[in-house]
């Protein structure tokens, strides 16, 4: 995808798309079963943080396998606004911004002096050392293994005081974000969350800023780094102040998206920071297509849902689904399949993580593309002969 | 002084695994120019050829006993494992030394397992991206790992080194210091030992057989070598297989020093690849350098005094000399020139 | 004095004396080839000039700045632009964009974010790559994607990239290697008219034909030691320069 291939008009209708898949999500997730509140949350807050990775990977390729150290630090930070100063979400996100950003142009100033897999190793070091020192040293900050958590005694010196028994809550000034609508529709129950639609106007509002970014010159010099790095220098520019640009965003994107899990469950825990947690986000921007717009979103999406899915079931369930087969075959079909299911979605995880880098390097929407070019450009010439062919019909 | 040395010895036994895996990890990328994310899974498949070795070996036969009685008055169950119906003393024997014997069927079992593994996935890995090498493997990592804990379970099973190792040496006594202050657990010495010769035989290998020499050629320059007419391919394989079988046998006999779980090669890989590049990408008396650096000073770091200086030191010791030594020296300790920098 | 001046670089690589005193002077306007025998120096010697290479002794200005210890990219805002031996393109990007990049690295200094204003808004940017593209007569083929292009595309798709930033010094590295006899022969006629407008150019080349179409000095290099330095009409009868060529051929 190039920017001469993109268009205002395309650009438009994909801003279009994207507010309607948000604002009808409850009702277009639900027939999945995938509907309910905290899972639509998980899409977003993932989608945000697989766009801000993908503006450095898939734009710069550089691969930091460190991004969940970013998440957590997010976290951290929402979580220690909402017990000192209030339980609303936007000084709480504001500061987990601020917070990883910093942290970000620290990390990015010292990894980014090199590339390839150094760079890797690097980035996946200073996350280590974020990890372990969260568990330790820092315990004060990060309250160690339990993870950090709300208290009744906690200051909050902006808002009223707690009635007695109640729990503390974030909200956006006074909504609550476990706040829902429910409301019956052709025999499904939907849900309409204060929390997911914060999280969804917010994914949009970043995703609007990634299509900004990747339109910009500044999009354009991040692919030719990608593209590039050396000639890119003998041209006269001067690449690390532009790689660091892209770092930091990508990591203010994943301390948001951090921030974000706080709002919507308050607590911080530094297993979020681990590096297979910075895998994940490598897979989902993998998995979608790294260098699309779209593609991280979906990718995001598709891993989570299937994470759901798979991680729900259980053997009991699976001799429902393989009922049809005799009792030997069944016994031997499912006792196969349970290890891909429940405790075992990582399993699955990790064959699709390998399928798609086999089979699919450039992803889902690289695969729906060739799909596409399928019926639009049959190899041996056809072309035209075949698009008459479909006008005709059309 | 005591102290000191007590440090270096409680390093040698961490050190001796990285040391392993990162020369494994080095012979891969110097010779096959892949980053495997999946060499700490094959560290952790070798120690799980212990564990199924040793109850393959405990399997047992259940009699019921003539004589005795339980207290709700049925016979008494005597199992008697089938090593020691079999071949008597020398079946006790074989099941107290299981973690030794392992090695005869981890070696064939891991080189087999390298050679699949290069030739129905690696290979074709070759020409493409390192990202790509990466995420590949790291997903195999996965895989692995997983399919390791749904036949084992998630807990750690321990591994009895043979009853005649499990003292300790007195090190202090040895060298003529005062006896009890410098003790050792016997089996981590041996290991230190092993590993040592593991890596002599290796780079004994490399210098002084035909084969060895291609290799090392390649490592300076693959293409040079490819076009001599060499059959490098099949070396590549032999090569990739035994680097697997290294990692195999630093697993096998690791496992009395830390019980193996599901997890074990994702907690020493990446460390391993830290070691590596501190050593120096394709360095391989590099990669061996490093991973007793690291694991000494991790060693070190870990003292008391030291934490009391610098709260949480040892936590991060050897990312923190990643770090610094990747910033001032690019190629690692003695890594060369144009080795994956791009 | 011209516009770079070279003098007194030594290198050497391990026992390899590479270069050995070698002093050149390149006027303003001209056209100024380097030639010699296979491994004489000339690439080396290029290296230096854009910051790849440091040379061990000497000193090398370019129009007033020393150029001894500047970055890639500071010496490419100084003014000096670089073709490639082999095309170093951005091969995923369409033929635009790789003309765009250098259009705006020569704009924005070494950097500027620009990363909210659309880049279809950047109409003065893609003109002026436009222009360039239609300079090299591939404007037609704006929209491709680089990597499709032939090997000849390739190579004035760069001459492209270095035009756009009007460089006030244009350094070729063998700009018609691999090229059929045709393509070479446009290429000829493409860098006359370029040389025309003024542009000072320093041409590293095999090709006598090019070579004598094409310059206006020339020097010759022959072991890392500069043997000769004059107009082309001297050069062709010069003794030394047939010694070190006929010599040359069976080493």
């Amino acid at each position: 995808m190039t920017v001469s291939s993109s268009s205002p008009r395309g650009d438009m209708l994909m801003m279009l798309g994207m507010i309607v898949a948000i604002v009808f999500g409850p009702i277009i997730l639900a027939p999945f079963g995938a509907g309910y509140p905290d899972l639509m949350q998980k899409f977003a807050i993932y989608g945000i943080f697989a766009i801000g990775f993908n503006i450095l990977f898939g734009l710069t390729g550089y691969l930091s396998f460190g991004h969940a150290a970013f998440l957590g630090v997010g976290s951290y930070s929402a979580v220690w606004m909402f017990k000192l100063l209030s339980m609303n979400v936007i000084p709480a996100l504001i500061l987990a911004i601020l917070i990883s950003g910093l942290f970000a142009l620290v990390i990015g100033f010292i990894t980014l002096r090199r590339s390839g897999i150094y760079f890797a190793i690097l980035t996946l070091a200073f996350a280590q050392m974020s990890y372990n020192l969260a568990y330790s040293v820092l315990t004060p900050i990060t309250n160690g293994e339990t993870g950090l958590q709300l208290l009744l005694d906690d200051p909050r010196i902006l808002d009223a005081p707690l009635a007695s028994g109640d729990l503390p809550l974030a909200n956006l000034f006074g909504l609550q974000m476990n706040s829902t609508y429910e409301t019956s529709f052709l025999g499904m129950t939907l849900y309409f969350n204060a929390g997911y639609y914060l999280c969804g106007v917010i994914l949009l509002v970043a995703f609007y800023f990634a299509m900004r970014i990747f339109r910009s010159p500044l999009g354009m010099m991040l692919k030719a780094i990608k593209s590039n790095q050396n000639r890119l220098n003998y041209t006269g520019v001067n690449t690390r102040p532009y790689t660091l640009t892209a770092f930091v965003i990508s990591g203010i994107y994943a301390g948001l998206a951090g921030g974000l899990l706080a709002c919507t469950d308050p607590l911080a825990g530094a297993e979020r920071m681990q590096w297979t947690a910075s895998g994940e986000v490598v897979l989902m921007t993998i998995l979608g297509g790294a260098g699309t717009l779209l593609g991280p979103i979906i990718g995001a999406g598709a891993i989570k849902y299937f994470e759901n899915i798979f991680s729900a079931f259980n053997e009991s369930e699976l001799n429902a689904v393989f009922s049809f087969l005799p009792d030997g075959l069944r016994e031997a079909v499912v006792s196969v399949a349970s290890t891909f299911v429940g405790e075992g979605w990582q399993l699955t995880l990790g064959v699709l993580f390998m399928l798609i880098v086999i089979f699919l390097p450039g992803g889902l929407l690289e695969g729906v593309r060739r799909i596409l070019s399928l019926f639009n450009r049959p190899p041996g010439g056809g072309m035209e002969e075949r698009s008459a062919r479909v006008k005709s019909a059309a | 002084m005591d102290a000191i040395l007590l440090q270096i010895l409680n390093g040698l036994d961490k050190s001796s695994a990285y040391a392993m895996i990162a020369l494994g990890l080095t012979l891969i990328f110097g010779t096959l120019g892949v980053v495997n994310f999946a060499h700490g899974a094959l560290f952790m498949l070798g120690a799980f050829c212990a564990v199924t070795v040793h109850r393959l070996l405990s399997l047992d036969i259940v009699t019921l006993s003539a004589t005795e009685k339980t207290a709700w008055g049925t016979p008494m169950e005597i199992r008697t494992p089938y090593a020691e119906a079999w071949f008597g003393d020398f079946g006790t024997w074989l099941i107290d030394w299981s973690v030794p014997v392992s090695i005869l069927v981890a070696i064939p079992f891991m080189l087999l397992f390298g050679v699949l593994m290069e030739r129905g996935l690696i290979r074709h890995f070759y020409k493409r991206p390192h990202a790509e090498q990466i995420l590949v493997t790291f997903g195999l990592a996965i895989v692995l790992q997983e399919i390791i804990k749904s036949w084992f379970g998630a807990n750690p099973i321990p591994q009895p080194a043979p009853e005649a190792l499990r003292g300790m040496i007195d090190f202090g006594a040895a060298i003529g210091l005062e006896a009890g202050n410098v003790v050792y657990p016997a089996w981590r010495f041996i290991y230190f030992l092993f590993a040592m010769g593991v890596i002599g035989i290796v780079f004994a290998f490399l210098r002084y057989t035909t084969f060895g020499m291609v290799v090392r050629a390649g490592m300076a320059d693959r293409e040079t070598v490819g076009l001599l007419g060499i059959n490098i391919d099949r070396r590549f394989t032999i090569t990739f297989g035994a680097a697997a079988a290294i990692a195999g046998l630093a697993g096998v006999m690791y496992t009395p020093i830390l019980s193996p779980d599901y997890h074990l090669g994702m907690d020493f890989l990446v460390l391993s690849f830290v070691v590596v590049v501190v050593g120096g990408m394709g360095s391989l008396p590099g990669a061996v350098a490093a991973g007793f650096l690291l694991g000494i000073l991790q060693s070190f770091a870990s003292m008391n005094e030291v934490k009391s200086l610098l709260p949480g030191i040892d936590q991060i010791i050897i990312y923190l000399v990643a770090v610094v030594i990747l910033l001032t020296r690019p190629r690692g300790l003695m890594g060369r020139k144009g080795v994956m920098e791009t | 004095m011209g516009i770079l001046n070279v003098s007194s670089i030594n290198m050497h690589f391990g026992g390899l004396q590479a270069l050995n005193n070698v002093n050149l002077d390149v006027r303003q306007g001209t056209v100024h080839a380097i030639i010699g025998p296979n491994g004489a120096g000339k690439s080396t010697l290029l290296n230096c000039f854009v910051g790849r290479l440091t040379p061990d002794t000497g000193v090398v200005d370019f129009d007033g700045i020393s150029l001894i210890g500047l970055k890639p990219h500071e010496i490419n805002q100084a003014g000096v632009s670089r073709v490639f031996q082999t095309p170093e393109i951005f091969g995923d990007l369409s033929l635009l964009e790789n003309v765009m990049i250098p259009a705006f690295a020569k704009r924005d200094g070494s950097y500027r974010q620009n990363l909210w204003a659309p880049l279809r808004g950047e109409s003065k940017i893609r003109e002026r790559a436009m222009a360039a593209l239609a300079d090299v007569k591939m404007a037609d083929k704006a929209g491709m994607i680089a990597n499709t292009l032939s090997r000849g595309d390739k190579r004035r798709l760069e001459l492209a990239m270095g035009l756009v930033q009007e460089p006030k010094l244009l350094l070729l590295d063998e700009p018609t290697a691999g090229m059929a006899r045709a393509d070479t022969n446009a290429t000829i006629a493409l860098l006359k008219e370029i040389s025309a407008t003024g542009l000072t150019m320093v041409i590293i080349e095999h090709d006598m034909h090019v070579v004598f179409s094409l310059a206006e000095r020339i020097t010759v290099l022959a072991q890392g030691t500069v043997i000769a330095e004059d107009e082309p009409a001297k050069i062709k009868g010069h003794p030394k320069v047939q010694e070190a060529y006929l010599g040359g051929t069976h080493s």
